[in-house]
């Protein structure tokens, strides 16, 4: 039939692709990094009762050079912002965003002069949890998203197709604020 | 409710008016159905107390007032008044003697408040000439003594002396007190911004500061921000 049939035995066939989201989202690094209440829950997480060891995420980097993960816990201030670009600019590729909590998703209660109006004004965010703040149950379960997120991520010629089809639906979406009549 | 505001003078003995606040829920005029159109509340600030003022505070303030005849500014020149309500000790200062004040306090073996906690800004839009209020906590740690000294200016010359001199971590209080309400300290070593970002326009936390918000869209739905909701005529 194919290479398998050939290959001695013990060995195991697949692609680049998975091989390289397997190993990601099995070792993905958090950078240390808590703006509010919502940190508290992030500490939470880390620590052993909800123990996000498990997910091989224990080690929080103090630099933003050593970790792909940037966890926005809490509400982002207009003078904050620039700091948390800074610290996005700082992380090598690969890297992913998690809004996490009401506040740095859509600046949530605090919608004021002082506090910037969603994270995602200032930095990509690849996945958005709501709660206010999240219970550390809900921020594993949006890190088990994100992680079959990267599991699932293609690379080099699918990347780009990939990338190429989101941009497409998101132009053909009808924004939200057109939805007139769909209020529930 | 900013019109019909008729604010009697400041008269120090019966009690300071700030503040007359008419009706609740932003109604006005007609078409009032919350009941509460009517409704008038003066905001009273204690006045000047007289003596004794109970406790150890006639001894402090006595003790003080020596202080500072001794020194030819004079204790008239020095304290507006003293104000004793709920068993604290408010000392009015005004402004041109401000670090003298404070620096007895400090120094003065029977006084020896040692440490500040700090300088905290009010905003009394309605107090004609009296606008911006700086307030300043002293503690006496050998004494376990509280106090607190408050200097009022106006908005148009909103200008106190840096207190820094005498209590060094006063620098960043005083930074955020300019920040949040434009009180300018004259003599501190770098009155910068501490909260807001170094351009921000206005000082956020004066009462005509607008709090800002961007209406909330969603599904065709829009919620306007805090400052214009709660408003029903």
């Amino acid at each position: 039939m194919g290479i398998e049939e050939a290959a001695p035995s013990g060995f195991l066939l697949t692609t680049v692709e998975k091989i390289a989201g397997l190993s990601r989202k099995g070792s993905l690094w958090p950078v240390t990094f808590g703006l509010a209440c919502c940190a508290i829950e992030m500490m939470a997480t880390g620590a052993p009762r909800f123990d996000i060891s498990r997910f091989g995420m224990e080690v929080f980097r103090a630099s933003p050079r050593q970790a792909d993960l940037m966890i926005v816990a809490g509400r982002v201030s207009q003078k904050m912002a620039p700091v948390v670009r800074q610290v996005y600019d700082q992380m090598a590729e690969p890297k992913w965003v998690l809004s996490m909590g009401v506040c740095a998703s859509s600046g949530g209660m605090f919608n004021n002069y002082a506090i910037v109006q969603g994270v995602d004004h200032i930095v990509p965010v690849d996945i958005y949890l709501p709660g206010c703040p999240p219970r550390p149950e809900m921020l594993i379960n949006a890190i088990l998203e994100l992680h079959e997120q990267i599991k699932n991520a293609p690379l080099g010629a699918n990347r780009v197709e990939m990338a190429q089809a989101a941009e497409a639906a998101a132009l053909a979406a009808t924004p939200t604020h057109q939805q007139i009549g769909l209020l529930r | 409710m900013t019109e019909n505001r008729e604010i009697t003078p400041r008269r120090p003995e019966q009690g300071e008016v700030v503040d007359v606040r008419v009706g609740m829920f932003g109604v006005k005029g007609s078409g009032d159905t919350s009941g509460f159109g009517g409704l008038v509340q003066p905001v009273v600030m204690p006045g000047a107390s007289q003596r004794p003022y109970g406790e150890w505070f006639d001894e402090a303030v006595d003790i003080l007032v020596e202080l500072l005849d001794e020194s030819g500014t004079g204790a008239a020149n020095a304290i507006e008044y003293v104000v004793v309500d709920r068993g604290e000790l408010t000392i009015y200062v005004r402004r041109e003697h401000l670090v003298e004040v404070c620096r007895h306090l400090r120094d003065d073996q029977d006084l020896r408040f040692e440490l500040s906690l700090g300088v905290s800004g009010v905003h009394f839009p309605y107090e004609a000439g009296r606008e911006l209020h700086a307030v300043y906590h002293l503690v006496s740690v050998t004494h376990s003594r509280q106090l607190r000294l408050e200097v009022a200016v106006s908005e148009e010359d909103p200008h106190i002396p840096s207190t820094t001199d005498v209590y060094p971590t006063n620098d960043w209080h005083e930074r955020e007190t300019w920040d949040f309400f434009g009180i300018i300290f004259d003599g501190h070593p770098s009155l910068a911004r501490i909260a807001m970002p170094d351009d921000w326009p206005g000082h956020p936390q004066r009462k005509d500061y607008p709090l800002g918000g961007i209406p909330v869209e969603y599904k065709g739905a829009s919620i306007p921000p805090p400052d214009d909701r709660r408003s029903y005529s």
